[in-house]
């Protein structure tokens, strides 16, 4: 029996010829990763088992997202102890205020996460990295303590949902987009346990930024793992940011699958999912004229420069509607940087939004964006759960960077093609 | 003992509100639990309780605050139909016990007495009579869990020193 792409990468780190579904492994680990809100309990947990020393001071991240710049007492006692515990161990890739971006954006951009490799992350969106043909999953604080410390984890072999892509996005759609409309499609436990892999000839008109939003959401269709197979677009990616040797891995031609999925990028609509689960999808047609008070546009779901680029050609010389709050947030300051010399940031400010230094704060309703009592967002962001931007009875939407775009011009769900 | 049961997709957001992540420990954390789905869970659950749930329990965010908070309860275990795959893993590496059984789901209704047994994963609704049998654990699973989570098991064989 053949192999999955992510079986075969998970073989190689357990050091096996082959694995299959449902085995357990115990995998060695090219990376770690850990945030503001996660470290801190791997920390409490390294030290209380009495942990002496990491396993590999180049190959642990921590990168200061989520409550940054700190928005409160608590919340910069917990950034003080990622950065005391860093500074003790000499962890090279520590992300502080001035360097740090949203990890999912920042890992990738910094060549941090390279094909092949096997990545995990105390943040349930670190599925991002399967864009560049990498075995990446979201885990616990413990399993963060175990990694740094052993540089191995516990996986069960998971089995796949084969999803195949066909034509080419039109106009005003993007990645966003096809990764709603597939959970939508099979629903938020969907792929409970298993991977997501992407294959046909769709994929090599798809850019990397709109691969790195489809696999950051895989989690959001309950997937173990979302991954894309290695092309010339993931090479060009690579280029100048990985220079260590990668191995790009291939499904087998044999490979089982528990389901495949056919999409077709070129019928899509732009299309967002109504509160409060990522599956309760609907076209923008279905869904224009909804009213809003908030705009989102950033995380590690659409912060990047396409989505930003996006955005501001629909926000480029009109107004922000009365009544709507705007807020963009570029996920790095390199993506930061690429937008302001391109004159986005002017476009945003100019149209009356507010331009954040990077955060994931609104995303989880953590600062710069929390609503009030019944308040409705927009949000291009990952999960729109009770309670999640504010109190329980607001309300989010989750769309793309476009169909945000333009719902910020009107004050109500719109159609990108019609401002 | 009491019976918390809940429906499908009970994510980890409203399992413990972002807003409480940075709570100084579990205590804190366990005063705030279910918050955002049963307000008046914290005050009034006890040690011994079981939370029943649907499918895709614990779907969301990554956060071992959410098992951790139910555990600080003082709760037994969580029952559910599924469990997402990163609170399945966090529940195993903190030596909580989480039982898959869609049958004792469906069983199981508030205001019943259910008595479960972790070693044989029999679990029993004393009121109605019924049995159920939740899903073994594979043994690498059990010797986690035996040894009282992950870092005690890894430094028990030796891996984590």
């Amino acid at each position: 029996m053949g192999m999955t792409m992510t079986q075969k990468i998970l073989a190689r780190s357990a050091g096996l010829d082959s694995v299959e579904a449902g085995q357990l492994i115990e995998g060695k680990l090219d990376l770690v990763l850990g945030n503001d809100i996660t470290t801190p309990v791997a920390i409490t947990e390294f030290n209380k088992a009495g942990l002496s020393s990491v396993f590999d001071r180049d190959r642990i991240a921590i990168v200061l997202d989520h409550s940054t710049p700190c928005k409160d007492i608590k919340s910069a006692q917990l950034c003080a102890a990622c950065r005391d515990f860093a500074k003790r161990h000499e962890i090279t890739h520590f992300y502080d205020v001035g360097q740090m971006g949203v990890e999912h954006a920042l890992l990738p951009e910094q060549g941090l996460t390279a094909p092949g490799e096997v990545i995990i992350g105390a943040d349930s969106h670190t599925c991002t990295y399967g864009a560049l043909g990498a075995f990446s999953t979201g885990v616990g604080s413990t399993d963060m303590a175990a990694g740094m410390a052993t540089g191995l984890a516990w996986f069960k072999v998971p089995s796949a949902i084969r999803v195949n892509l066909t034509g080419k996005l039109p106009k005003f759609v993007s990645g966003k987009d096809v990764v709603l409309h597939l959970i939508g499609m099979i629903g938020v436990d969907g792929a409970l346990y298993q991977s997501l892999e992407f294959r046909g000839d769709g994929v090599a008109a798809l850019e990397m930024d709109d691969r790195f939003t489809i696999c950051n959401m895989a989690i959001e269709a309950g997937a173990k793992n979302g991954i894309f197979p290695v092309d010339a677009k993931t090479e060009e990616y690579l280029k100048g940011r990985v220079d260590r040797p990668w191995t790009a891995f291939e499904a087998d031609p044999d490979a089982a699958y528990t389901r495949e999925v056919t999409i077709d990028l070129s019928a899509l609509r732009p299309t967002v999912a109504l509160p409060h689960l990522p599956e309760n999808t609907k076209t923008v047609d279905e869904a224009a004229g909804m009213p809003v008070q908030q705009v989102v546009i950033g995380s590690c779901t659409n912060g990047r420069l396409k989505d930003l680029r996006e955005a501001a050609a629909i926000l480029r010389g009109k107004k922000v509607a009365d009544g709507v709050r705007c807020i963009v947030i570029p996920a790095t300051q390199q993506i930061y940087l690429d937008a302001m010399e391109e004159g986005l940031i002017a476009d945003f400010i100019q149209a009356g939004a507010a331009v954040s230094t990077p955060t994931c704060g609104p995303c989880l309703g953590g600062h710069m964006g929390v609503l009030s009592d019944n308040e409705w967002a927009v949000s291009t962001t990952n999960r729109n759960f009770v309670g999640r931007m504010g109190p329980t009875s607001s309300m989010i939407i989750l769309a793309s960077p476009a169909v945000a775009a333009a719902t910020a011009l009107t004050g109500v769900i719109t159609d990108p093609a019609t401002v | 003992m009491k019976i918390y049961k809940y429906g499908d997709n009970v994510d980890t957001d409203v399992i413990i509100p972002a807003r409480y992540l940075n709570a100084p420990d579990e205590k804190s954390l366990a005063s705030h639990c279910m918050e955002d789905i049963d307000a008046s869970f914290a005050s009034t659950v006890e040690a011994g309780d079981i939370v029943v749930g649907g499918s895709n329990f614990g779907c969301g965010s990554s956060r071992e605050h959410a098992p951790l908070a139910i555990k600080a309860c003082g709760v037994r275990c969580v029952i559910a139909r599924s469990f997402a795959r990163i609170f399945y893993r966090n529940a195993i590496n903190i030596g909580f016990p989480i039982m898959e059984c869609p049958e004792a789901v469906d069983g199981i209704h508030a205001g019943d007495q259910v008595s479960v047994d972790f070693n044989t994963g029999v679990i029993v609704n004393e009121t109605t009579g019924q049995k159920f049998q939740a899903a073994p654990f594979p043994e690498f699973v059990n010797v986690i869990i035996e040894n009282g989570g992950l870092l005690k098991s890894l430094k028990a064989r030796g891996v984590a020193k």
